[in-house]
């Protein structure tokens, strides 16, 4: 650590910018929150926890989390698991691949509500290729986002084909800039291959790995365009994620007051839930590696 | 033999997966050069042998009439994009050495706390934001302009270029600031003659990320601008609304895609070569 009086110059710029553009709308929705503000009345007037009590009383809102539960758990676990297989098939030659490589990072590049409008018209029922290639091997044709659970089923697979490339070439990264000392001493132990893996590569990403899954819990919880895009939340409310059924009940609906309830019953939902991940996480994969 | 085995399975699940992500930019091209009759008759692949080709998928981007017009957005998302990350990119790296360097007290709160409430941002969700982000910019007159854009955008990305800087000044030794320090530099000069040379990996990883980040946003220029701005996802989306011209969709979605699959070949480049010199070390 150096000292110095100037020191300020290096972290003040952005940190008042950011409590400049981002302690007001959080402050503001705190207000909102206790207020009635609705499309008849927009007034800052103050109701106590009565919107709360209905965020409680809210089958909609339970359920929608529910759904992004089911959502956030089936994407990254399955995220994860090819991820890392496709790392570890294509980590070693660095010279040949390059065309996978290139390849299976560009999905995450591409953005998520345009690509989402493209799986639409593919998952289209008489129209789209999905089906079409589905009759060509004889298979039967699913009505893709007319039924509840092949609507949650199209959702995901957009969310693994854009977010799998995230996992994949992170993991990429991490395996890169591993050491080579462990991997000298397990081939002279006559270690094969899958025992290289579980006890060497395997404990060495562990770390890596929790600080990968969170950043992707995080990122995966916020889905809401490729919903908005793909089923909009349908049929019914059988796709509707957190975050969507917040969209539509503030931006929609206009129930602002009630939508700021809702959005803070959900953040704080949202950290509770990501320390007991963290905690779960750092306890299941770290003391495994030790 | 069991090697054998080994590469026909490898190959298998790279081909299987290849074909997986190529695919809805395969049916995007095929479809661009399609047309009403090509579309309405059932799922077609290949031109010139299961349909007639047309260009006008790509004509009605470029074309004033017909209202669709791609190139306005376009500027409009590249210069929203450029801006916002190279601002976050510069306020976010000074914050990240400051973190990294020196001691900051504020009552209980150091310099980990601080570095979390930076991080800790990126958990909020950006509809929790969109109301208050309305009335914001509503009050200081940004609404519908590039600038209010790029001020929310600068609040998105600051938190990812702290979170990944701070993790890289920590990996340089303070040994090289102090001797900068010794030779009779500021900590300013110590910090953009020494350091911020040493460190051009990470400015530019994270320049990437902040520009993908930024380009693929639909959420924020959805709600916050109209008709004045306009970024490209909002209008692709637009086109989307009633009667859906797949052909058009197809094409500016390829066009939308196509900087970021540039960016695609040179991070692999970035990557493996650095992972290359690793062991160099």
């Amino acid at each position: 650590m150096i000292e110095s009086r100037h020191k300020y110059l290096f972290l003040f710029p952005a940190l008042f910018t950011l409590i400049a553009i981002i302690i007001f709308p959080l402050v503001y929705t705190f207000r909102l929150s206790f207020s009635s503000w609705d499309v008849v009345q927009p007034t800052l007037d103050f109701i106590g926890f009565d919107n709360y009590v209905r965020v409680f009383n809210d089958m909609r809102f339970w359920e929608s989390l529910a759904t992004l539960g089911t959502v956030v758990l089936s994407v990254v676990s399955i995220e994860y698991i090819i991820g890392f297989a496709l790392a570890l098939l294509l980590w070693q030659d660095i010279e040949r691949n390059r065309f996978f490589r290139v390849l299976f990072i560009i999905p995450m590049m591409a953005t998520p509500v345009i690509i989402s409008v493209v799986w639409r018209t593919m998952f289209h029922e008489s129209l789209g290729p999905i089906n079409d290639l589905l009759t060509m091997a004889h298979l039967p044709t699913v009505p893709w986002l007319s039924k509840p659970t092949s609507a949650l089923i199209a959702v995901i697979i957009v969310d693994i084909w854009q977010w799998t490339s995230f996992i994949f070439i992170l993991l990429l990264a991490g395996l890169l800039s591993l050491p080579h000392e462990p991997y000298e001493a397990a081939a002279m132990d006559g270690a094969n291959r899958f025992q290289t893996f579980w006890h060497v590569t395997f404990p060495m990403m562990a770390p890596i790995t929790i600080g990968i899954l969170i950043i992707r819990i995080i990122e995966a919880s916020k889905i809401m365009e490729t919903v908005y895009v793909l089923t909009s939340g349908g049929p019914g409310t059988s796709t509707e994620t957190s975050a969507y059924y917040i969209f539509i009940r503030s931006l929609r609906e206009f129930q602002i007051g009630y939508s700021a309830a809702m959005s803070i019953v959900y953040l704080l939902l949202m950290i509770l839930a990501l320390m007991l991940i963290a905690k779960g996480l750092t306890r299941g994969l770290v003391s495994k590696g030790g | 033999m069991r090697i054998l085995v080994y590469k026909g399975i490898k190959y298998l699940v790279l081909i299987l997966w290849s074909a997986f992500v190529a695919g809805p930019f395969l049916w995007a091209l095929s479809t661009s050069f399609k047309d009403d009759a090509a579309v309405v008759s059932g799922a077609t692949y290949i031109p010139f042998v299961d349909f007639e080709p047309s260009l006008d998928g790509w004509k009605v981007l470029f074309s004033a009439t017909e209202g669709v017009n791609i190139l306005g957005p376009f500027i409009s998302s590249l210069v929203v994009t450029l801006v916002s990350s190279l601002v976050s990119l510069a306020l976010g790296t000074l914050a990240a050495y400051g973190l990294s360097r020196f001691t900051f007290r504020a009552g209980p709160l150091g310099n980990t706390d601080i570095t979390f409430f930076f991080i800790s941002q990126r958990i909020i969700t950006p509809v929790v934001l969109a109301i208050p982000y309305f009335l914001l910019l509503k009050m200081f007159r940004l609404l519908d302009t590039h600038v209010g854009l790029i001020l929310i955008y600068i609040a998105m990305l600051l938190p990812i270029v702290v979170w990944i800087m701070v993790d890289f000044f920590n990996n340089i030794s303070t040994e090289l600031d102090e001797a900068a320090l010794i030779d009779g530099c500021t900590p300013v000069e110590a910090f953009y003659k020494i350091i911020l040379p040493e460190c051009t990996p990470g400015l530019v990883v994270t320049g990437l990320l902040c520009f993908i980040f930024a380009w693929n946003d639909f959420f924020f220029a959805f709600t916050l601008t109209f008709a004045d701005t306009q970024l490209l996802p909002v209008s692709i989306v637009a086109l989307n609304s009633s009667k859906v011209p797949w052909w058009s969709l197809s094409s500016s979605s390829l066009i939308a895609i196509l900087p970021l699959v540039f960016l695609a070949i040179w991070l692999e480049r970035f990557l493996t070569r650095g992972a290359l010199l690793g062991p160099l070390k």
